[in-house]
């Protein structure tokens, strides 16, 4: 009994501490920032690794998700008869939940476990401890191109998702089915407004995009130097960082979308 | 300007509460290399990253250059550390970037020289340690020597006053080892550096060091030139030198005894 409670306390002293690690990590990669400034090209080359690469697996998702969009939304909206509404009903789902929730848990498990991985074998085989050695500052050299390149990727790959689902939606709506072309998409954009929907969109993904990359280089930046401690905090990252998208995702939407 | 590039004094370091070096005194003069020798696990590297002001002293002074590490900030470090190059046993090449990269990481990040000049003084540092022709391999491509001799080759990119070589013969086959001891003391020689050598490999580095320091159990147990330890009575330093199995240095971990443990007898 008495155990388990010192064990409780552990764990929670263990966590709040880690907690300050990574806002410790999290302050200082803001204060190293001016690099990016300076020499765009760094962060270039981590919006290629982490955006571009990543852009199949989004586009493809994409498009099956606004594919089933499609059938299902029609199914449910010609027992009302109002099939005409499927283009608002896609492109709202997609543009206030769908494009910016799963862009970023598909962002999560390519991009930010391979943020993870390579930082923590840089670490494991003394990469960053030669880098210090050679007067560089890693959080400035490695950490915060990773974090600005991540972070500005991840808004465009929801948007490239949510609209690659539209694609999808009308594929199937429109080509398949046969909902009325001029409804589908005149009904679509009378219903999504700029402010409303799709800024309010971004700035969901923009809130994933730090939480994402966030918890990735700092999984990296504190994992064990061993082969088994960076496939853990792979692992970690990749479960982490979907409940925080999750659990934030409902947050901004309760702020955002109240009584709209 | 001193004799003395690297003068340690009385010099305590522990990890958490567990004593790691416990007095050490160490000078190393301008254009010597000094080798530091001791079992495995007596804290060598950690000697290095003292130097390198990687971790701080519990207590004792450490110098660099007439310079005091216990007081200085980051930046004071960091500028220190641009005239010190340090090669790390597995070399610690960046992964990500080609041969030529590495060397020239250091001249892209401090200096703003233009790419025809960086490429100039990459492919010398390269060929300096006879591997011009590799500039265009990632270091996955490279064999365990390679990689190393890429990173004395990064290491030296500053043209620095310090190198410190942890374990550089390390694994090495002995006509690399005879080329990578031949290297160091010509890159010191030629370059007018000061070289800190961890080793293991005795016979090696005594044919090329200015000086030996013995470490056992947290303090120098021994020290001299290399005739002087070749030489040498004391019993550390013959059972070392010779590779005797058992003498004040044990093979064994301290354990239960024999017998014991293969519960043949009962104590
Ligand atoms: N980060 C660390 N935290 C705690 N203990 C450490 C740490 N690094 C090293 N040690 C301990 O400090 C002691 C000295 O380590 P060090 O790496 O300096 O030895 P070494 O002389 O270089 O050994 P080797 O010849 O095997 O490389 C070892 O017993 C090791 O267990
Ligand atoms: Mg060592």
């Amino acid at each position: 009994m008495l155990d388990g409670v010192r064990k409780l306390g552990q764990h929670s002293i263990d966590g709040v501490w880690r907690l300050g690690v990574a806002m410790r990590l999290f302050a200082l990669t803001l204060l190293h920032s001016g690099i990016c400034l300076r020499r765009p090209q760094l962060v270039m080359r981590e919006i290629f690794t982490a955006g571009v690469l990543s852009l199949i697996i989004i586009v493809v998702s994409g498009l099956f998700v606004g594919m089933v969009l499609g059938l299902q939304g029609y199914e449910t909206l010609q027992k009302y008869g109002s099939e005409s509404a499927l283009g608002s009903l896609v492109a709202l789902s997609l543009v206030r939940e769908l494009g910016p929730v799963l862009a970023a848990l598909l962002f999560a498990s390519r991009a930010g476990s391979a943020i993870t991985a390579e930082i923590g074998l840089m670490k494991a085989t003394e990469q960053i401890a030669a880098m210090e050695m050679m007067a560089v500052d890693p959080i400035a050299r490695v950490v915060a191109p990773r974090f600005w390149g991540a972070l500005i990727s991840m808004p465009l790959l929801a948007a490239m998702f949510s609209a690659m689902g539209i694609m999808g939606g009308y594929l199937v709506g429109v080509v398949l089915i046969g909902v009325d072309e001029g409804s589908f998409w005149s009904q679509m954009q009378a219903a999504v407004d700029f402010r409303q929907d799709i800024l309010n969109g971004v700035i969901k993904s923009g809130v994933f995009g730090v939480a994402v990359t966030g918890i990735a280089l700092f999984e990296g930046y504190d994992a064990p130097p061993t082969a088994e401690g960076v496939s853990r905090a792979t692992t970690r990252t990749v479960v982490t960082s979907s409940l925080a998208i999750l659990a934030l995702d409902f947050v901004l939407t309760a702020f955002m979308f109240r009584g709209a | 300007m001193r004799d003395n590039l690297v003068e340690i004094r009385g010099l305590h370091f522990a990890y958490g509460n567990r004593p790691i070096l416990k007095g050490i005194d160490l000078t190393a003069r301008r254009g010597q290399v000094i080798a530091i020798m001791g079992s495995s696990g007596c804290g060598k590297t950690t000697l290095l990253r003292l130097i390198g002001g990687s971790v701080r002293p519990t207590q004792g002074s450490v110098e660099v250059d007439g310079q005091s590490l216990t007081g200085l900030d980051q930046d004071g470090l960091y500028r220190l550390r641009r005239r010190m190059g340090m090669l790390f046993q597995f070399g610690a090449l960046f992964t990500d970037m080609s041969v030529f990269d590495n060397v020239a990481f250091q001249l892209r990040e401090h200096t703003n020289l233009p790419e025809p000049m960086i490429r100039d003084l990459v492919l010398m540092k390269l060929n300096a340690v006879g591997l011009r022709g590799a500039h265009g391999l990632m270091p996955a491509e490279l064999s365990g020597g390679m990689a190393r001799r890429v990173a004395l080759a990064r290491a030296i990119a500053l043209d620095p006053m310090l190198i410190m070589y942890d374990e550089p013969f390390a694994g090495l086959d002995p006509i690399s080892l005879g080329v990578t001891g031949n290297l160091i003391r010509r890159l010191t020689d030629t370059l007018g550096l000061t070289s800190i050598v961890v080793t293991h490999d005795v016979q090696e580095s005594l044919k090329m060091v200015d000086y030996v320091y013995f470490i056992s159990d947290g303090v120098v147990e021994a020290r001299g030139t290399a005739a002087e330890i070749k030489s040498s009575g004391l019993p550390f330093v013959h059972q070392f030198v010779h590779g005797e199995e058992d003498g004040p240095v044990p093979f064994h971990y301290p354990a239960e005894p024999y017998g014991v443990d293969l519960g043949l007898n009962h104590a």
